[in-house]
């Protein structure tokens, strides 16, 4: 796909780079003359969009490093100090933040894309699967960051997520005893929390580079799902991509700057704006809104089965849910990629979309709390096992039985259809 | 074939939501606190344009002083912010004034003694006692929090659908319309309820249904140099605005910023888009 290299030096000093190290021609072909299928819509933007946030919340990130201090009886303080007492702090700090969940809206786009249109699919299973690692990194990073400003949210939602890890036999109680640096969370978790914050987001980039390689490698999908056939399916990149992915980051940074300058507190939880005390547990703890769906089927197994007692199935359903994505690319059987041609999927696809937000509204309600007649954790079962039905049941047995409908010969020709005059789409 | 699977999954899904319906044990539930939400106040700083009101943080700095602080810190807040921007406006001489009439420990000294001075701009609000233990000796048991931030720490959840509404047209003010809620909340409590030794009844209260704070104000129980009326509701909305202030010094900054980068947003926006559609002038797809 990234096929022949089209630059050519034209200055002395590119001659000379060039000879010396071709960076100029790595970022050529990666940015400028990288063919991209003509016929992406608005929700491919959404990796550069991911890019630029990954950016924000370092910049933004290094920044408050140099005015937050990470000990238990001065954290909490320090946060407050960054808000009242330094320059622009306030900002600062609300743009990272509200930048978190951003971050997780974004990849919560990204990732639907990419279940609808088939992303995941040969030969972009490895582009998947490192896409996968990369939420998994940014899971672990949003929870320590969260644990920072040390306020009573921080705190029991780090000792609830480090006790999972005591479900697990034999090995539990020594990983969560490692994992927060004693008995209980503490200021050795505290520093420990931080220094791994401040690590996790280079992992990222790190998986974000080799994720961006592979992608170069295979080649973007497209709302067609087709391979790309020849020069006429694609455009280059700059300045047919750059142009719609630059449009679609400011109008993803409106959004994100609504709930910076008008409601940056609307995501948090007003509980952590109290210093952490470990003598005071809140009346209802819960994770920050993107970990809801999680939390949702990690309280929905309530019953123990055979030899796994509730705890610890409420713990591998929840890591489930997660690991079960790196295995898609193989558990989906169908050989057609984009949802559009399989009216099956589509139907299973929104609903696994609609159930997985109602999992999110399940992870923030009581677990006996009435909805529809029913008690939030009955609820929370059903939902919990169309995800896992979807992934386990529906994929594998939709590609054999769902007739899906005729393909486009090739991109161009779905396009020049689609412009042709009396054609029926 | 397509559409019988459908009807059948359809039907399946229906059968399980009826079947778990009917398992579901219908409980008594545990009373969900606060028993009353609050009442939505008008605030000049709710809004897009939004910005405090000084002469009202002025009043809420005095029901603060005069009545609050007898019980409650308010330690993250420091005499200097009185004269910040966007705060309530007091002149840095005023402030300086103000602050010395309140002595702190300092030290130690050369001599190695620790000795008591006026207090400066530069430092906090006065606590009322020593320390945690001293203030719950002095008030039952109950440890008067911290008022610093507590307009942001106290906020009474709405509920789906509203939160979903709150993300268009933004509600921020929850914390003041609860303080503000509380202060003037209190009532007998209605037949049978009989509420624990030493507590006072009150609806708003997000965590029971009695607290210990006994009702902190009245109609008429101080003067405003600015001749407002000096009723339980001025003094409840003047002191959570004050409190609201004291938890975000930076709202009207923030705001005001935040207008610009709007603005600036939005028109580059628009000009982004003419260039997407210039650069995709003639181009299919």
């Amino acid at each position: 796909m990234s096929g022949h290299s089209t630059y050519v030096p034209r200055t002395a000093l590119g001659k000379w780079f060039e000879a010396r190290l071709p960076i100029v021609r790595l970022l050529h072909d990666t940015a400028v003359s990288y063919p991209t299928p003509r016929n992406l819509n608005a929700l491919w933007t959404f990796g550069g969009i991911l890019a630029m946030m990954l950016v924000v919340q370092i910049v933004t990130g290094i920044v408050l490093a140099m005015h937050y201090a990470a000990e238990s009886h001065i954290a909490f303080n320090s946060v407050e100090g960054i808000m009242r007492d330094v320059n622009w702090g306030w900002l600062i700090r609300y743009l990272h933040a509200n930048g978190a969940s951003m971050f997780f809206i974004a990849v919560y786009i990204h990732m639907f894309r990419g279940l609808y249109y088939g992303s995941y699919k040969p030969p972009r299973e490895i582009l998947w699967i490192l896409g996968v690692i990369i939420y998994l990194l940014m899971m672990a990073a949003a929870f320590m960051g969260y644990v920072l400003p040390w306020g009573q949210m921080s705190f029991w939602g780090a000792t609830v997520i480090t006790n999972f890890f005591t479900a697990l036999p034999l090995v539990g109680q020594p990983i969560q005893t490692l994992l927060i640096g004693g008995f209980s969370v503490d200021n050795a978790t505290l520093n420990r929390f931080y220094s791994l914050h401040y690590l996790l987001p280079f992992l990222i980039a790190g998986v974000v580079v080799l994720h961006i390689w592979a992608l170069h490698v295979v080649g973007q999908n497209n709302p067609l799902g087709i391979d790309v056939k020849s020069d006429k399916d694609t455009v280059p990149f700059t300045p047919y991509a750059t142009s719609k992915d630059v449009l679609w980051m400011v109008f993803f940074l409106i959004f994100y700057a609504w709930f910076v300058f008008y409601q940056p507190n609307f995501l948090g939880h007003p509980d952590n704006y109290i210093e952490a005390n470990p003598l005071s547990t809140p009346a209802h703890i819960v994770p920050e809104w993107y970990f809801l769906p999680f939390y949702a089927i990690l309280r929905a197994i309530d019953f123990n089965i055979g030899p796994i007692d509730s705890k610890l199935g409420g713990v591998l359903a929840m890591f489930g849910a997660i690991a079960v994505l790196a295995f898609l690319p193989w558990l989906d059987t169908s050989k057609v990629r984009s949802g559009r041609f399989r009216p099956i999927f589509k139907v299973a696809f929104w609903l696994f979309g609609v159930n997985a937000l109602f999992l999110g509204y399940l992870g923030s309600v009581k677990t006996d709390d009435i909805i529809f007649g029913a008690q939030a954790v009955v609820w929370a079962q059903l939902s919990t096992l169309y995800y896992f039905l979807y992934f386990l049941v529906i994929l594998p047995v939709l590609g054999y039985i769902e007739k899906p409908k005729p393909l486009p010969v090739s991109i161009n020709d779905a396009i020049l259809a689609k412009s042709a005059p009396g054609s029926t789409h | 074939m397509t559409a019988k699977m459908i009807r059948w999954a359809a039907a399946a899904l229906a059968a399980g939501i009826a079947l778990s319906a009917s398992l579901a044990v219908a409980e008594e539930k545990a009373a969900e606190f606060p028993l009353q939400k609050p009442a939505r106040h008008e605030w000049s700083f709710a809004g897009i344009v939004g910005h405090y009101d000084q002469a009202q943080l002025q009043r809420g700095y005095q029901v603060y002083k005069e009545v609050c602080s007898s019980c409650h810190s308010m330690k993250l807040v420091k005499f200097r912010n009185l004269s910040d921007e966007g705060g309530p406006g007091f002149t840095e001489d005023a402030v300086k004034v103000l602050a010395a009439t309140y002595a702190i420990q300092d030290g130690p000294n050369d001599a190695g003694e620790m000795f008591e001075r006026p207090r400066l701009p530069s430092d906090a609000f006065p606590s009322p006692f020593a320390n945690d233990n001293a203030a719950r000796a002095s008030n039952g048991g109950a440890l008067p929090p911290d008022l610093s931030l507590i307009a942001k720490a106290r906020a009474v959840h709405r509920g789906f659908p509203w939160f979903v509404f709150d993300m268009f047209w933004p509600y921020q003010e929850q914390g003041p319309d609860y303080i503000a809620s509380l202060l003037t909340g209190y009532q007998d409590p209605p037949e049978g309820v009989t509420v624990p030794e030493g507590t006072y009844y009150n609806p708003h209260f997000i965590n029971g249904i009695s607290l210990r704070m006994p009702p902190p104000i009245d109609n008429d129980i101080l003067e405003y140099a600015d001749g407002s009326p000096t009723t339980k509701q001025q003094y409840a909305e003047d002191v959570s605005a004050f409190l609201m202030w004291a938890a975000e010094p930076h709202l009207d900054a923030r705001k005001e910023l935040g207008l610009k980068v709007m603005l600036y947003l939005f028109v580059f926006a628009g000009i982004l888009y003419f260039v997407k559609r210039q650069v995709w002038r003639g181009v299919r797809h």
